[in-house]
């Protein structure tokens, strides 16, 4: 399946997607050491987004977040690339300073835990197998 | 989006590292709002300052930046973790201090004016009406939209630096008249007179009305020490980037037929909201940071009393020095008191130190309550300093 969307952020890569349809607020949700999801009653509360394939609706709260993401990635836990239905300021800002690939306008909710994922950011392309 | 010559060449790396860096996060975020081009802005304030909420790898980030990244018009920044000076006097470890100094250090070296405080328009960066700016810090973008009539999104740490280093910002969002217009009227019903009152209406609007723009009615005066309380407290509890006072702030704007009535009955129950101590540790007023006007009421107020309790009072540092020019500082510090500058209750490592906190600004008891788990008690400023000198 190819899914067409829009690139946030370039970069090409291949990994496992973890996906929610919960929105995330990376500072104060995210831990920046280990990247464990810890917003309480989140989807993914107590998941890694370590080496994974992020895929959720879009980011929320304090635009600290964007410095979240880029600790995330120099502590070598920041996620492979990030999928969003809407991407908005602090994911994409975190993104473009961390060098995550990251795409959005795409039809996440087809797109689920588990799912071997390409991403093409810079056609603004996911595929699964 | 449509670049120029120059922005291109930035964009490729032709003006260096930074520059680069700095327009990509821009013109990413000018596509993702649909901005047709960049604008010229006539300065910024930078948020992200605080260690605390940067960490080891914001402040590389900084650092990487300044390599070659200067910033092309006035820039100021918010509030740090610590006063810069004295920061041993409000129990900041050493190791929190060296890390801080290192961040100042880096936008010191981008050419930044390294004064921390979250009202920029206290001490010489105050846009004029219609001036396009990048600001930061919520309440301050909302007191300069609302205020001041200057023009400005909300920006993030990165896309404020990325706007002083490239001189520019997409142009989207509260930089389009069109997208400063009321959505609803606020009629309110009740007198706004004191600070608490402001801090409650804040809150009232942000339960009644969420996110929309807002054209309040009803109110007779107010000195821009209430506006800045107030523009604090709506940007906090409602989100808001600018609102519309009738008869008072310089935006024009058409009346929405669309009304929402704030009563009295509605500011008590804010006010309600607002407090839930029964016992006070730590009192601290100055969010935003105080006005010398406020100075010299917190001087009155503490002359020939003791605090009992640790009593912090927030203010930017050429505030500080213009009062104690006025004999103010010294006044309050014999009272006990502890004027912090370069920094502010929601950035300070604070949690776990106090239980309960007193103060007058809404926004503080927000940030008192989320980041550091205390308890508070929302009182105006004499009510404040009478929780201060009780045993």
């Amino acid at each position: 399946m190819k899914l067409e969307g829009r690139k946030i952020c370039k970069g090409k890569v291949e990994g496992e997607a973890l996906a929610t349809k919960d929105g995330i607020s990376f500072y104060g949700g995210v831990e920046p050491e280990t990247g464990k999801v810890v917003e309480k009653g989140h989807e993914l509360e107590g998941q890694s987004v370590a080496g994974k394939i992020l895929v959720f609706p879009e980011g929320k709260g304090s635009t600290v977040g964007s410095y979240v993401l880029y600790n995330l990635k120099k502590n070598g836990v920041a996620p492979k690339a990030i999928v969003n239905k809407e991407c908005e300021t602090i994911v994409a800002v975190g993104c473009i300073i961390s060098e995550i690939p990251c795409v959005d306008h795409i039809e996440i909710e087809k797109l689920k835990t588990g799912d071997k994922v390409k991403v093409d950011a810079e056609k603004g392309i996911v595929e699964t197998e | 989006m449509k670049l120029t010559q120059e922005e291109q060449e930035m964009l490729e790396g032709k003006q260096g590292n930074s520059a680069r860096k700095s327009m990509e996060i821009l013109s990413a975020l000018g596509d993702i709002f649909g901005a047709e081009r960049l604008i010229g802005v006539k300065s910024v304030q930078i948020a992200g300052v605080s260690y605390h909420n940067l960490q080891e790898a914001g402040l590389e980030f900084l650092e990487e930046m300044a390599k070659d990244g200067k910033v092309r018009v006035f820039t100021t920044l918010n509030p740090a973790g610590m006063d810069l000076k004295e920061w041993k006097k409000l129990g900041i470890s050493p190791e929190f201090a060296e890390k801080q100094l290192k961040v100042i250090e880096a936008f010191a070296k981008m050419g930044v004016k390294t004064t921390c405080t979250c009202t920029p328009y206290l001490i010489g960066n105050r846009p004029a009406q219609g001036d396009h700016i990048a600001w930061s810090e919520s309440s301050a973008v909302c007191f300069a939209n609302s205020v001041l009539g200057a023009y400005t999104n909300r920006e993030g740490g990165p896309s404020a630096l990325a706007a002083a280093i490239t001189g520019k910002t997409p142009e989207f969002g509260f930089h389009l008249d069109k997208n400063r217009q009321a959505q609803v009227t606020v009629e309110v019903k009740a007198p706004i007179e004191s600070y608490t009152d402001w801090g409650a209406l804040g809150h009232a609007i942000g339960e009644k009305v969420g996110k929309k723009i807002v054209l309040i009615t009803g109110i007779e005066k107010a000195d821009e020490d209430s506006l800045k309380i107030f523009s604090a407290s709506i940007a906090t509890y409602a989100g808001a980037a600018l609102y519309h006072v009738e008869g008072i702030t310089p935006n024009k704007t058409e009346k929405p037929a669309e009304t929402v009535e704030i009563t009295a009955e509605d500011l008590k129950k804010s006010k309600e909201f607002l407090t839930d101590a029964t016992e006070v540790d730590i009192v601290a007023v100055g969010c935003p940071h105080c006005s010398l006007a406020e100075m010299e009421a917190i001087a009155k107020g503490l002359e020939g009393k003791q605090v009992k309790k640790e009593f912090w009072i927030c203010v930017a540092r050429e505030v500080r020095d213009k009062a104690a020019e006025k004999g103010l500082v010294e006044k309050i510090e014999a009272a006990g008191a502890k004027i912090a500058c370069d920094t502010c209750m929601a950035v300070a490592p604070l949690k776990g130190r106090f239980k309960g906190l007193a103060t007058n600004s809404a926004k503080a008891v927000f940030y008192g309550r989320g980041k550091n788990s205390f308890k508070t008690i929302f009182c105006d400023l004499d009510r404040c300093i009478k929780l201060a000198v009780r045993e």
